[in-house]
């Protein structure tokens, strides 16, 4: 079966659903949002993820309605949506703190948005009944919002703002209040949703595991600016700068300097160590400084010196730290320089062959890290 | 053993300051008024023994009570006294709760002071504060004054010793008792609910009908009871600014007691009072109790 892949950002034909154009933020003297241009598409699930402060949480609340921006404008199926009013926009939110209406039942939270629009009440019923089910929630239709667990209460925070199948649903950080394993469940759960309804998703976190989990495209944000969008694997694979690949997953980053031929690149990095071989597209001129980052799982860790990849280093094990599934070896190299090694625990804890102040060698292949300018 | 003694400690206090006196004032309810100190009879002498007590008990009837039926004074009293009260606590919600709306939503920073300022007038003799009312509504006082010289009126308008003046009164004692708990109701409450209600399509006003409103629904029923359960008793303020034409049965109930020296009387008057405010005072248990378990 041929399944066409969904990018819609990689045609040019495509007419973007929102639009962010130059728009500036400020309140009083601080600037939340500095001169930002992002396209979103329909049907996407789109994370903006970044730390506390970095201006995510002001972008849905332009897009809601509840700010405005100081410059530029925000376009919604190509019309300016500025002077639009929160309660008229085809927009809904979940909030993060759910804010559900706690002398309301749960039917009547999620009917709530519907009985705003229309008098029809067989339609609101039906309406609401398919809600329920969808987020299954029909036993807990006729609770209050404190008689409900945490899981419920989310979904019921979903329902409500699915109810009047708006264009755009907005998420503030929905996950935040669940404890780990309900937080993964719910996020197939959610994907399983906004595949089922076709609504385009807008999700705003700082867990880095539950964007990569759910979006279809990551924009990392740091103050106020865009720093990256693309793809989950893009971002982790590829990252554009040491920013993003800090701020995603674990990394090891080498500073040094680049002296390339073609697309090899070798880096020097520290008096008696050898050069570390890398290929990149990128260009580096001769002796510009220059980042090396690579991914703690694809250093490969053994005692015996193993040649099979270009690049060797040798180093005593200071630090394990064990995961169950994994277990990640901190090492230090001879100049001192700590560098973390991930191995999967394929065999029970008793026969691991690696121990604390083993000495140990680190190899990796020439294309598994990737080359940063800054 | 300890438990026990832990909850005996509220209970004697309760007995001793409630219980006791609640049947004294019955019994002197049920006894006749003579010429002498205390100024009714049957007195209990236990020296008597058995047969003086049962004596006692026979000399007890509902005389009293039959005479507040015949007189029309006491019922109209009474009806009057919950009429004023009703209309002074439904004048005290539409004053207090935009004040409690503002102090809920003003800067944090600000609130504490408003709080105080709320709570100020506390700080003077409610008397005196009562008194200064009587400046304010006379004929000659500062209100008609005020409104003469900006012509407004010819001539001054008659508001001292009107029921008006009463509720004039109740209203500004009572306020804080209206603001508080509807100030610590709104106060607590989630403002992200306001926006969840415009996100979903309301206005301004109808998330204030359809979410504000609902949810300082506690508050508003207690401030409601704090106001009208002690303005149907409240003396001070008709005897001072209502004159001789406005009827509350706490006046009645003073001037029985210290005109009239009939204890007796005074004391069925009491006794009806407390059985009609039974009633606001259990709906206002059972509405505390629905609230601390909503809350949880």
């Amino acid at each position: 079966m041929n399944q066409t892949v969904f990018a819609p950002w990689d045609d040019p034909d495509e007419k973007p659903l929102i639009q962010f154009r130059n728009v500036t933020k400020r309140f009083g003297d601080f600037t939340a949002i500095d001169d930002l241009t992002l396209d979103i598409y329909a049907q996407e699930f789109f994370a903006l993820l970044g730390p506390s402060g970095c201006g995510k949480t002001t972008m849905m609340r332009m897009l809601a309605g509840f700010e405005t921006p100081t410059e530029g404008n925000i376009l919604l199926s190509g019309q300016d949506i500025a002077p639009i009013p929160p309660n008229k926009r085809a927009v809904n939110m979940m909030f993060q703190s759910y804010a559900l209406f706690p002398h309301l039942s749960v039917r009547d939270n999620i009917a709530f948005g519907l009985r705003r629009e229309s008098k029809d009440k067989a339609k609101i019923d039906e309406r609401v009944e398919e809600m329920l089910r969808l987020t299954r929630l029909t036993k807990f239709a006729g609770r209050k919002p404190h008689q409900i667990s945490g899981g419920q209460r989310q979904r019921v925070a979903l329902a409500r703002s699915l109810a009047k199948a708006p264009k755009l649903l907005l998420l503030d950080e929905p996950l935040g209040a669940l404890d780990r394993k309900l937080r993964e469940e719910t996020q197939f759960e959610l994907m399983d949703i906004q595949e089922k309804t076709g609504t385009t998703f807008v999700i705003v976190t700082h867990d880095q595991e539950e964007a990569m989990t759910v979006a279809s495209r990551v924009a990392v944000m740091d103050e106020g600016k865009l720093i990256q969008v693309a793809t989950p694997d893009v971002i982790y694979e590829a990252p554009n700068s040491v920013y993003v690949a800090d701020f995603i997953g674990d990394v090891n980053i080498v500073e040094g300097r680049a002296s390339q031929t073609g697309d090899k690149v070798d880096v020097a990095w520290a008096e008696g160590q050898p050069p570390i071989h890398a290929t990149t597209q990128k260009r580096f001129d001769r002796d510009a400084q220059c980042y090396f980052a690579i991914r703690p799982e694809k250093v490969h860790i053994s005692k015996e010196r193993d040649d099979s990849r270009p690049n060797v280093l040798q180093g005593k094990v200071i630090d394990i730290a064990y995961l169950g599934n994994i277990s990640t070896y901190h090492v230090r190299l001879a100049d001192g320089t700590m560098m973390k090694a991930q191995s999967a625990n394929t065999r029970r804890l008793a026969n691991r062959g690696i121990t604390w102040e083993d000495e140990v060698w680190l190899s990796f292949t020439d294309t598994a890290g990737v080359m940063l300018a800054r | 053993m300890r438990r026990f003694a832990l909850i005996a400690v509220p209970y004697l206090w309760l007995l001793a300051l409630f219980l006791v006196p609640f049947l004294i004032v019955l019994k002197i309810s049920l006894s006749d008024i003579t010429l002498s100190i205390p100024p009714y009879s049957p007195k209990l002498d236990l020296s008597a023994g058995w047969a003086g007590f049962v004596e006692f008990i026979r000399a007890l009837d509902f005389e009293n009570y039959v005479f507040l039926t015949q007189d029309d004074l006491y019922w109209k009293a009474y009806l009057s006294s919950l009429w004023i009260a009703f209309v002074s606590t439904l004048i005290t919600l539409a004053v207090g709760y935009p004040i409690a709306y503002g102090m809920a939503r003003a800067a944090p920073e600000w609130r504490p002071t408003l709080l105080m300022l709320v709570i100020l007038p506390f700080w003077t003799s409610f008397l005196i504060r009562v008194y200064a009312w009587m400046g304010i509504l006379a004929n000659e006082g500062l209100l008609n004054q005020t409104l003469l010289a900006l012509g407004i009126i010819d001539s001054p308008l008659q508001i001292l010793n009107t029921t008006a003046a009463v509720q004039i009164g109740i209203v500004y004692t009572y306020l804080p008792f209206m603001i508080l708990p509807i100030y610590a109701t709104l106060e607590k409450m989630d403002e992200s609910l306001l926006e969840a209600a415009e996100d979903l399509g309301c206005s301004r006003l109808s998330a204030f009908w359809l979410v504000t409103f609902p949810l300082s629904r506690g508050g508003i029923i207690a401030g409601c009871f704090l106001v009208f359960i002690p303005a149907i008793g409240e003396f001070v303020i008709p005897s001072l600014l209502g004159g001789s034409d406005t009827l509350m049965i706490g006046k009645v109930l003073w001037e029985e007691f210290f005109s009239n020296r009939d204890w007796p009387v005074a004391s069925a008057v009491a006794i009806i009072l407390l059985a009609i405010l039974i009633i606001p005072i259990v709906l206002f248990q059972r509405n505390e109790q629905k609230e601390r378990e909503a809350g949880t």
